[in-house]
């Protein structure tokens, strides 16, 4: 008798055990039936950049950078095309996604996990969303995001030429794109392309870059040439190559102050692609 | 019998309880990263089966001849710091910033000329991907500045038992005691 009376109250421990476990697992699989397609495309054309040598705009040598010939996505991801990658990718929506990967602020504005509000046009670009979820988006439709000495590459043209940083008004006229306020709301491709048929490199969002941690402002670099000169304000600028363009300043220094996981009301991305060569 | 059921009984519980527990990762945990590892020993592994223990992780890359050799030293004067109790639920961490060229059996060779084979000193190395991934989440600067170099910001940072940043030291005056008393704190209050 006693026997069955133990038998049974293991057999209830063990009941009370399973189905604890199985309401813990009971979200997993929800999630597995919840999966969405997994699969989106990308229909943004490509541009393709032939490669070539610059000076960056950072750096203490003066040596020129090769870039290889890419191509680049003609305008930046729209908050039209990003909601679809959530709802092929639940685990990037924002309820779902995990603290690692981006702050408290991720896709802030959007009035559920894949509605927006009216005040977020789809056809303008995707703001508010961390370097994680921008690279998870272009691995998604098989890109992925610009080098940041591809994207300053492309940035050099203004809508005449491929290299507009000798003339003077070239750096003026971004800064001024760069002060018009809640410009992230306007549509994309509505501004006239640069030289090599891009849109909006500079007048609706910044953007990341898949690098955007290498550059390194900071008295932490071994460089010695950097490191005393932090008793300097704006210690950065003097190694700069380029001192007139302040415009590429700000950009280096929004690049320098982000971390992976934030997310910027005006920061958003575009994607890139290699260029195999057989 | 009756003293076997009981047991079996416990042992069911218990079973239930542990397997609750390491569900619970926080959403912020670097447990949360999906990249996969190798370690000194040549095993394949995720960041979350360093769970359970306090972390102390540094990146680095083994050719390095300037900064490197003193955040390695740095690490050695934590592990000196640290309580000799609370070192067995302590782990101390090296990870790559160059895989192509930081081996398993290269760290293991490193691990081994710096007098660090104790179980709590853990190498490892992944692809390019995770490795940018994980420095990333560790807000480290770091460019590839020839084939052979690179140039990168020095951070230890120290992580709780469920992997949740608790605290960063940056520069190349890193004060041993202050992440060690740190370490120790935590391991103790767990």
């Amino acid at each position: 008798m006693r026997f069955v009376y133990f038998s049974i109250l293991v057999m209830m421990i063990n009941m009370g055990c399973t189905s604890c476990q199985r309401e813990e697992v009971a979200p997993h699989i929800k999630k597995n039936i919840e999966q969405g397609s997994r699969s989106i495309k990308s229909n943004t054309k490509m541009v393709m950049i032939p490669g070539g040598k610059y000076k960056p705009f950072f750096g203490s040598d003066t040596s020129m950078i090769k870039v290889d010939s890419f191509l680049i996505d003609e305008r930046p991801v729209t908050n039209g095309e990003f909601l679809e990658f959530v709802k092929a990718y639940p685990e990037w929506r924002r309820s779902n996604v995990k603290r690692i990967y981006a702050d408290t602020n991720y896709l802030k504005l959007w009035t559920s996990d894949t509605t927006l509000p009216d005040t977020v046009p789809l056809d303008a670009p995707i703001t508010q969303v961390s370097w994680h979820a921008a690279k998870a988006y272009a691995n998604a439709v098989g890109k992925r995001l610009p080098l940041l000495d591809e994207w300053e590459f492309v940035a050099m043209a203004d809508n005449e030429v491929p290299n507009a940083r000798k003339k003077k008004s070239y750096s003026d006229d971004i800064i001024d794109l760069y002060l018009i306020k809640n410009r992230q709301f306007n549509p994309v491709k509505k501004s006239s392309p640069n030289y090599w048929g891009v849109y909006n490199m500079f007048d609706l969002v910044w953007e990341w870059t898949d690098d955007f941690n290498s550059v390194l402002i900071t008295g932490e670099s071994r460089a010695g040439e950097y490191s005393d000169k932090n008793m300097f304000c704006a210690a950065g600028a003097v190694t700069a190559t380029d001192v007139m363009n302040y415009a590429a300043f700000m950009r280096f220094s929004m690049r320098a102050g982000l971390k992976a996981n934030y997310t910027v009301n005006n920061l958003g991305f575009r994607c890139a692609k290699s260029i195999h060569k057989n | 019998m009756k003293n076997i059921w009981l047991i079996f009984a416990c042992i069911f519980l218990f079973a239930c309880k542990t397997d609750q527990k390491s569900k619970e990762i926080p959403s912020d945990s670097i447990f949360q990263l999906t990249s996969t590892w190798q370690d000194q020993h040549n095993k394949s592994m995720k960041l979350s089966e360093l769970q359970g223990k306090t972390l102390v992780v540094v990146m680095i890359y083994t050719t390095c001849k300037t900064a490197c050799p003193i955040l390695v030293a740095d690490m050695k004067k934590i592990e000196k710091e640290i309580s000799p109790s609370v070192l067995k639920d302590v782990s101390l961490v090296l990870v790559s910033i160059d895989p192509e060229t930081d081996t398993p059996e290269r760290l293991a060779e490193f691990a081994k000329t710096n007098g660090m084979s104790a179980p709590h000193w853990v190498f490892l190395r992944s692809d390019e991907a995770s490795t940018q991934e994980f420095a990333n989440v560790l807000a480290m600067k770091y460019k590839k500045i020839s084939p052979v170099d690179f140039s990168h910001s020095n951070i230890i940072s120290v992580f709780s038992k469920d992997g949740k940043l608790q605290m960063q030291e940056e520069g190349l005056t890193i004060d041993a005691a202050k992440v060690a008393g740190e370490v120790n704190k935590l391991v103790k209050s767990s």
